[in-house]
């Protein structure tokens, strides 16, 4: 059974003694995608250096960038920034090549906060989350959707997931709220 | 549940997150309208299927997203060594010999 969740609003989704599960409010969002050698001038465009690790990640004051892969970066930022973003990248297309693709609408974002948030992850995702160091994001799998799982804190993350697949992901988080709750 | 590393992320991941892709090294030929039906057909279809050590593609497909090779024996299911797509076939004696010292530290 799915639940219905109204993804247009943003706020508490779940709430227990465990952790709470809250629906963020929208953000701009690109992927972009680049080879070594455009990486240093599209940094200096951005104004932020592009990790080059996978699962690093670097801040610039409202915007954020993820290193997915050896050649993709998830950046996200305020929506009203989003143009910033698209302008800065063009102006140097000449000399780094790049693919720079506005994916704001494709996913939603929940963030994840309390005693056994971690808990609460373990129930679809599979990895070892203490391997997941805090201020680092991985793109990770849960219960069969691909998402991107920040950790902001020691028990507070954030999960990216594309929006067909966040009412199976947030009825999954909303039981496992209740339950963890209930022990 | 098999925990392979992935040779991009650096890190040793759950089999959740990957996804098998055949046996590694088999090159596409360049002309293939040069050759001859029974030639194209083994590229496509006939694989060595071995009984020990395999040469195979996996990709990271909930992660980096990207392709890579390991070699990993389809008796016991153990990996022996992974890496990037595009390195040379790693030496299977050196590789089980490695698998072998390891195995007696334990
Ligand atoms: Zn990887």
């Amino acid at each position: 059974m799915t639940a219905h969740i109204n993804l247009s609003q943003a706020g508490v989704l779940a709430k227990s003694l465990a952790a709470s599960v809250t629906l963020l409010e929208p953000v701009a969002r690109f992927s972009l995608r680049t080879g070594a050698a455009g990486q240093a001038k599209l940094s200096a465009a951005l104004g932020l250096t592009l990790p080059t690790k996978v699962g690093q990640r670097t801040q610039a004051g409202q915007t954020e960038v993820l290193c997915l892969g050896p050649d993709e970066w998830m950046l996200h930022t305020s929506e009203s920034l989003a143009g910033t973003i698209l302008q800065a990248c063009e102006s140097v297309y000449a000399d780094a090549p790049h693919s720079l693709t506005e994916i704001s609408d494709r996913e939603v974002t929940v963030r994840i906060e309390g005693p056994k948030a971690s808990e609460l992850l373990t129930l679809g995702c599979p990895r070892d989350l203490d391997k997941l160091p805090v201020g680092e994001a991985r793109r990770t799998v849960f219960d069969g959707a691909t998402i991107i799982l920040w950790r902001d804190a020691a028990e507070t993350y954030r999960i990216d997931v594309w929006r067909s697949f966040a009412p199976h992901l947030i009825s999954l988080l909303q039981t496992g709220c209740g339950e963890l709750a209930a022990e | 549940m098999l925990l392979i590393r992935c040779p991009y992320c650096e890190e040793t991941l759950p089999e959740m997150e990957f996804t098998y892709a055949g046996e590694a090294h088999i090159v596409r030929p360049e002309n293939p309208s040069d050759m001859s039906d029974e030639a194209w057909r083994d590229f496509l279809f006939i694989r060595s299927n071995v009984k020990g050590p395999h040469f195979e593609r996996w990709r990271h497909s909930h992660g980096c997203a990207r392709f890579f090779n390991a070699v990993r024996d389809t008796v016991s299911d153990r990996f022996l060594t992974t890496y990037k797509a595009g390195e040379p076939r790693p030496d299977l004696a050196s590789l089980l010999s490695a698998a072998g010292q390891s195995e007696s530290e334990k």
